[in-house]
């Protein structure tokens, strides 16, 4: 049961991120985002699909990829609690999408040589994936980071926000532990020197300092979210749950 | 289409008739006209409103699909609506790019959405209730789109006319992506099924209102007409639409919500109760019970982008002046 | 106060072998973002394996004016065309 854990995790981290950046379509700043911003939902969408598949298939109690994303409270949810932080501003959208990719890059990068052929198969995927969003998530924190005053100070208010969340992405659950001994996953802690080395060259472009954080934010892997994540859930899950059984 | 019949060319124009007449033989020889060409002012001030509507009508009808997005009830579902909603944001760009050939920019036009001068299409003005809209929307109102967008493809207008093929290719997924959601509901549980008949219930009118007023009424599609712009008169495409999508209801054991509508065997073609004209003009007149919330949504999008937009060109400004001082 | 972001023209190679071709428009506030959004927009189907754009502003066309001065004196020298010239059938094809 480790590696169903350790995969709904991930699966969780993928599908919450890509709701959230769908919530933006049809309301972007400019009419290119609102076609930049669904690319990078489906990316996520797409992963987290293949992910609970096969977290079903390793269950193996007959659940589809739907029960397992409609079904699941949210005391149930194993995502970290970054990719749940609710959208705010297009500075708080993408510096989340920045810090995400620029942990999921080096991660697939090493999932490539994965014991595991689905897990091989996902991450040659998801890598160039990543590395699209890193780009893009990151020429947006550049020109808002060095733009106006205005963007300048809500870039700024955006890291104070969200960097608390960061140091999650390198904590490896007991489940996450057991597969990366297991040579199944990458070990999340080794994800570190390519995480910053991306982080602190666009952050010096955006001039941006990474602040001290006095008391990281964790508990996503053990079902212990912030109060956002219950909403977007229920929302997202009200119409499967209200016709139990049926196909769609 | 999206523009409802209702943008009839502007006839009106101070050139010569030996130009207005060289102007109509390219037409007639169906050569395409091309940004910079010459042509009436009539001819360009139609088609940047009718271009600018038609892409008005996208832009505003990313809302209520995308009203969906987050609640919708599968994995695949949300991908594929999610995927339909983008691609109607793509359409209204590649719009906007082949109205800007004309000189007249984007951000002009999006003022005058917002400000209510320039229009988009009625459709949209009508709630998405339940999930069977998003289903009903792509089969019904996707598919009244393309009846329409089919003939512009072949428009005088060249750019207008490049942008629809794309159109064309890329929502080719629209329609099926939506009947077939309406065919599962259809063979769903009696709840889904339901779910589907009142959606139909609601969009069927207003879908063939999409045509707008009938031939008789409508004054001024001649010029239209004349000019290529428009390939057929809005009755005759209302009557194609009708014929394509009563037998799709019967396959999916709905029912139109028209007791006049049978088949004549002597047209060839279903005969169909009269439409509620009345209802027609209180949404296009800003009566309908969306149409302001649309445009708050819009102006919000817009005016809560606007330091976005703002702080990119800074950074161009600044890297600009970078450059120039490391030279 | 309105802000212009500005046009860019977009030109998509669909495969290696072909050349770049006009696709359409975006809007972007300089070159990084001009690519990223053609990307985004013009080749969400496949449709590419490399993208061009250049600033509209920058496109220098040739006069419509000029169109008939330019473009029909050609015309009518039919003899830079192989269907000018009579080869019996027999000599196959050529």
């Amino acid at each position: 049961m480790a590696l169903y854990q350790a995969i709904l995790e991930l699966a969780d981290d993928n599908l919450v991120l890509g709701h959230r950046v769908s919530e933006w379509c049809g309301h972007a700043p400019l009419l290119e985002e609102d076609l930049a911003m669904p690319n990078m939902a489906l990316d996520l969408i797409g992963t987290a699909r293949t992910l609970y598949d096969y977290a079903g298939k390793l269950e193996g109690k007959g659940q589809s990829e739907d029960d397992m994303a409609y079904l699941r409270d949210e005391r149930e949810y194993r995502n970290c609690l970054l990719v749940e932080r609710r959208n705010d501003d297009f500075a708080h959208t993408m510096l989340r999408q920045l810090y995400f990719a620029a942990f999921m890059k080096p991660f697939w990068d090493a999932a490539a040589n994965s014991s595991d052929e689905v897990i091989r198969g996902v991450a040659g995927k998801a890598v160039k994936e990543m590395a699209y969003h890193i780009r893009h998530a990151g020429e947006w924190v550049i020109r808002l980071g060095d733009g106006t005053e205005e963007s300048a100070a809500r870039m700024k208010d955006a890291v104070q926000a969200l960097a608390m969340y960061v140091d999650e992405l390198f904590v490896s659950s007991a489940a996450a532990a057991e597969a990366e001994a297991a040579g199944i996953l990458p070990k999340r802690a080794d994800m570190r020197p390519a995480f910053d080395a991306v982080i602190n060259h666009i952050f010096a472009e955006a001039m941006l300092t990474t602040p001290e954080v006095a008391y990281p934010q964790t508990g996503g892997r053990d079902g212990l979210h912030g109060e956002d994540l219950g909403h977007m859930l229920s929302v997202m899950q009200a119409l499967y749950r209200a016709h139990p059984g049926a196909s769609w | 289409m999206y523009s409802q019949g209702l943008i009839g060319a502007d006839g009106s124009t101070d050139e010569s008739q030996d130009f207005l007449d060289r102007f109509q033989a390219r037409i007639d020889a169906e050569e395409k006209i091309e940004p910079t060409d010459a042509m009436p002012e009539g001819y360009r001030r139609t088609l940047v409103r009718q271009i600018g509507q038609h892409a008005h009508s996208e832009i505003v009808g990313m809302l209520p699909e995308g009203n969906w997005i987050t609640r919708a009830p599968t994995l695949r579902r949300k991908a594929a609506l999610l995927a339909k909603v983008q691609d109607e944001g793509g359409h209204g760009l590649y719009l906007y790019s082949a109205a800007e050939t004309l000189g007249v920019s984007r951000e002009e036009m999006t003022e005058e959405l917002h400000s209510g001068k320039a229009k988009y299409s009625s459709i949209f003005n009508y709630p998405t209730l339940s999930w069977a809209d998003i289903g009903t929307i792509g089969w019904l109102v996707d598919g009244a789109a393309i009846m329409n967008q089919i003939p512009l493809c072949r428009c005088s207008f060249g750019p207008y006319a490049r942008a629809m093929i794309r159109v064309c290719k890329e929502e080719s997924f629209h329609q099926r992506q939506g009947y077939e959601i309406v065919m599962t509901l259809a063979r769903g549980t009696p709840e889904q099924k339901a779910m589907a008949q009142d959606s139909l219930n609601r969009w069927w009118w207003p879908a063939l209102m999409m045509f707008g007023p009938h031939d008789a009424d409508s004054e001024h599609s001649d010029q239209s007409m004349k000019w290529k712009i428009k390939r057929f008169s809005n009755d005759e495409l209302r009557q194609k639409f009708i014929d394509a999508t009563v037998p799709q209801a019967e396959f999916l054991g709905l029912t139109v919500p028209d007791a006049d509508c049978k088949w004549n065997e002597e047209k060839g073609g279903y005969d169909h109760g009269p439409i509620d004209w009345s209802e027609f003009w209180r949404v296009v007149k800003g009566g309908g019970v969306m149409n302001r919330d649309r445009i708050r949504d819009r102006k919000a999008a817009w005016e809560k982008g606007e330091w976005v937009r703002d702080a990119a060109l800074a950074h161009a400004e600044k890297r600009r002046a970078r450059k120039m001082a490391a030279e | 106060m309105v802000t212009t972001t500005p046009l860019w023209e977009v030109f998509i190679r669909p495969r290696n072998g072909l050349s770049h071709k006009h696709v359409g428009s975006i809007h972007a506030a300089d070159e990084v973002l001009a690519i990223q959004a053609a990307r985004d927009v013009y080749t969400r189907r496949g449709e590419g394996t490399s993208i061009w754009v250049v600033k509209s502003a920058d496109i220098v066309a040739s006069d419509p004016d000029q169109a008939a001065e330019n473009f029909e004196p050609t015309a009518d020298k039919i003899y830079r065309h192989p269907t000018f010239y009579d080869i019996p059938e027999e000599v196959g094809h050529m």
